[in-house]
C-alpha cells in the first residue's frame, strides 16, 4: 500500500499556495505510506538555465561542491541547500559538463532530477516531518505530485522513495507492482535511458521518459504504457508542461480526481481532498481505467 | 435527532453510539456532518435505525449492515455497503470499486455510477444502479439480483452462479459462463419490483432491460477438460 496525492492548478493566483496545499494532501497519506515519502514541485525557471536537485548523505556540504565543478559552469552557479538535498541552478549550456563533473569529484551525491522547473525531495522518515524538513509549505509553482512509501516488497531507503525521474523535468509517481520491469530495463538500458536502481517503478518513468524522447506526446507516452507495462499500477506523473494520471486496466488501485475551474487534484482517496478550497463544488470522480488523463499548461 | 460532527466527534464515537442503540430506541434518526471522506463510517449498524451522512464517505461505510437505513449524499469510497444483510443503503453521487461486495441481503441503491466489480460475490443482495457499472460486476455472484439502469464495463457476471443481473444499456463484454436469457413476465415482474423497491419504477420501463445469468456450465467437472489440469 502506497498513497499518491497530486496537484495541477489552473488558476494562477493559487501558485504561492501549492506546496502548502500539496503538504496538507501529503501529511493526510501518512496512513498509507509511514516509511518514506517524496514529491516533486514545479516551480519558477530562468531562460536558458537548468536546475538540477542533488541528494547527499547528512551533513554533505554543498556548498564545497562549487569548488569542484566550477570550471564546468564558468563560475555561473547558485545554490540552495535544502536540509540533505539542494538545488544547483546552472546554465543550460553546462548541464553535461556538471553532470561529469559532479560525478567524478562527488560519488556519493546522487542527482535526484534535472530540468528547468522541476524540484525533487524524497528522504525516508514520516511524509509529514519530510514534508516539513524540506520546507515543501513555503514552496510555490504549477504543479505537484507526491507519493508515501508502505515499503512491502524491498528495503525502506531513500533509493526505493518515490518520485523517480528519468529525463528533464520528468517525474512519475506509482502505486502498485511491475512484473516486466526487468525485461523492459534491459531494453530501455540499449537505448541509452539511465537506470540508478533496481526499482520496477522507475523503469516505468524511464519507459515515458523513452516514449516522450521518440517524440510521443505525454497522452501518447501513457497510452502505449497500457500495452507495454504489465503489472499493477496507478501512475501520477508530471512534466514541464503537464500533469497526467493512468490506471491499469485491472485498477486494483485507488484513485480518486478533483477538478474546479482552479485546478484539478488527484488522491489515493477522498480524504486527501477534503481540505482543498471549493472541493465542495468540485466535479469529483474515480479515473476509468485503461484511459489516459492528462493536463497542460498552453 | 443525533447530529454527529464528524469535524469534531471521532469515527469511534460515531460507531459506538449507533452500535450501543437498543432495537426499541427512540433515537432512529441519525444525522452526520462532515465525513471527509473518513473509512468505516457507519458500519456494523444492527438495528432499523435512519442514518444520513452529508458529504463523501472512504472505504466501506455501512460494510455489514443489518436493518439499517444508510444515505450518503455524496460519494462513497471502496467497498460501500460490503457484506450487508438487510436494510438499506443508498448513495446519491458515484459508489467506487466493490460496492455491495459478498452482500447476502437487503437493498443497496446507487444513483450514479458505481465503478469495477460491484457486487463481487454477492449473495442475497439487491443492487440497483440508475448509471453503469465497471468491469468485472458480479463477478462469482451466487445469489440475488444486480440492475443496471446504464451499462455494464467488461466481463459482467464473470464466473456467475445464480444471480440476476438486468441491464438496460449495453454489457461491454460478458464474463465466462455468463449468457443473456430470456426476459419473461415472471422475471419483468421481479424486475419491477426492485425498481419500486428502489423509488424509480415510475421512471424506468421494464421492457427496456434485458437479463443476463449463468449457463452453469461451470458447476461440475467435465472430464473432457482433464488435458487442462
Amino acid at each position: 500500500m502506497c498513497g499518491i496525492v497530486g496537484l495541477f492548478l489552473k488558476d494562477r493566483a493559487l501558485e504561492p499556495e501549492l506546496g502548502a496545499m500539496t503538504a496538507g494532501m501529503l501529511a493526510t497519506m501518512c496512513d498509507r505510506g509511514p516509511d518514506s515519502a517524496g514529491f516533486a514541485i514545479y516551480g519558477a525557471g530562468a531562460p536558458d538555465r537548468m536546475k538540477l536537485t542533488l541528494r547527499g548523505p547528512a551533513g554533505t556540504d554543498f556548498y564545497a561542491i562549487e569548488g569542484h565543478i566550477g570550471a564546468a559552469t564558468g563560475g555561473d552557479m547558485k545554490i540552495e541547500v535544502r536540509d540533505t538535498h539542494a538545488v544547483l541552478s546552472v546554465p543550460e549550456r553546462a548541464l553535461a559538463d556538471v553532470r561529469a563533473a559532479l560525478a567524478d569529484t562527488h560519488p556519493e551525491i546522487d542527482v535526484v532530477s534535472f530540468g528547468k522547473r522541476v524540484e525533487i525531495y524524497k528522504e525516508v522518515g514520516r511524509p509529514d516531518l519530510v514534508a516539513e524538513r524540506f520546507g515543501l509549505a513555503s514552496m510555490a509553482g504549477t504543479h505537484a505530485i507526491g507519493h508515501t512509501r508502505m515499503a512491502t516488497e524491498s528495503a525502506v531507503t531513500t533509493d526505493g522513495a518515490h518520485p523517480f525521474s528519468t529525463g528533464a523535468d520528468q517525474c512519475l509517481v506509482h502505486n502498485g507492482s511491475l512484473s516486466n520491469h526487468n525485461r523492459l530495463r534491459r531494453e530501455l538500458s540499449r537505448d541509452g535511458i539511465v537506470f540508478e536502481t533496481e526499482n520496477d517503478t522507475e523503469v516505468a518513468a524511464g519507459y515515458l521518459s523513452w516514449r516522450i524522447r521518440e517524440g510521443a506526446r505525454l497522452d501518447e507516452a501513457l497510452e502505449g504504457a497500457l500495452s507495454d507495462l504489465d503489472g499493477f499500477f496507478t501512475f501520477v506523473v508530471g512534466t514541464e508542461a503537464g500533469f497526467g494520471v493512468l490506471r491499469d486496466p485491472i485498477a486494483c488501485k485507488p484513485a480518486i480526481m478533483a477538478e474546479t475551474d482552479k485546478y484539478v487534484a488527484f488522491g489515493s482517496e477522498f480524504r486527501v481532498l477534503a481540505d482543498l478550497p471549493g472541493i465542495e463544488i468540485a466535479r469529483v470522480w474515480e479515473p476509468e481505467p485503461a484511459h489516459p488523463y492528462f493536463w497542460e499548461h498552453a | 435527532m443525533p447530529v454527529v460532527d464528524l469535524g469534531s466527534a471521532s469515527i469511534r464515537e460515531l460507531n459506538q453510539s449507533l452500535h450501543d442503540l437498543g432495537p426499541d430506541t427512540n433515537e432512529t434518526h441519525w444525522s452526520v456532518l462532515n465525513p471527509r471522506g473518513a473509512h468505516a463510517i457507519a458500519a456494523g449498524l444492527q438495528v432499523p435505525v435512519t442514518v444520513e451522512i452529508d458529504g463523501h464517505v472512504g472505504y466501506y461505510c455501512a460494510g455489514m449492515n443489518k436493518q439499517a437505513k444508510v444515505v450518503i449524499t455524496g460519494n462513497a469510497g471502496v467497498g460501500l455497503a460490503e457484506n450487508m444483510m438487510s436494510g438499506e443503503v443508498r448513495v446519491l453521487g458515484d459508489a467506487s470499486q466493490a460496492a455491495g461486495a459478498t452482500g447476502h441481503g437487503g437493498l443497496l441503491v446507487i444513483e450514479g455510477n458505481a465503478a469495477a466489480r460491484c457486487g463481487i460475490s454477492m449473495k442475497g443482495i439487491d443492487i440497483v444502479v440508475k448509471g453503469s457499472v465497471g468491469h468485472m460486476s458480479a463477478f462469482m455472484a451466487q445469489a440475488g439480483s444486480l440492475v443496471v439502469l446504464g451499462d455494464a464495463g467488461e466481463s459482467l457476471g464473470d464466473s456467475i452462479y445464480e444471480a440476476r443481473l438486468y441491464v438496460r444499456g449495453t454489457p461491454k463484454s460478458l464474463g465466462a459462463d455468463c449468457i443473456e436469457k430470456p426476459m419473461t413476465g415472471h422475471h419483468k415482474a421481479k424486475l419491477r419490483a426492485r425498481l419500486d423497491a428502489a423509488g424509480i419504477g415510475g421512471e424506468v420501463d421494464v421492457s427496456e432491460f434485458r437479463r443476463y445469468g449463468s449457463a452453469r456450465t461451470l458447476y461440475n467437472f467435465h472430464v473432457d477438460n482433464v488435458a487442462a489440469y
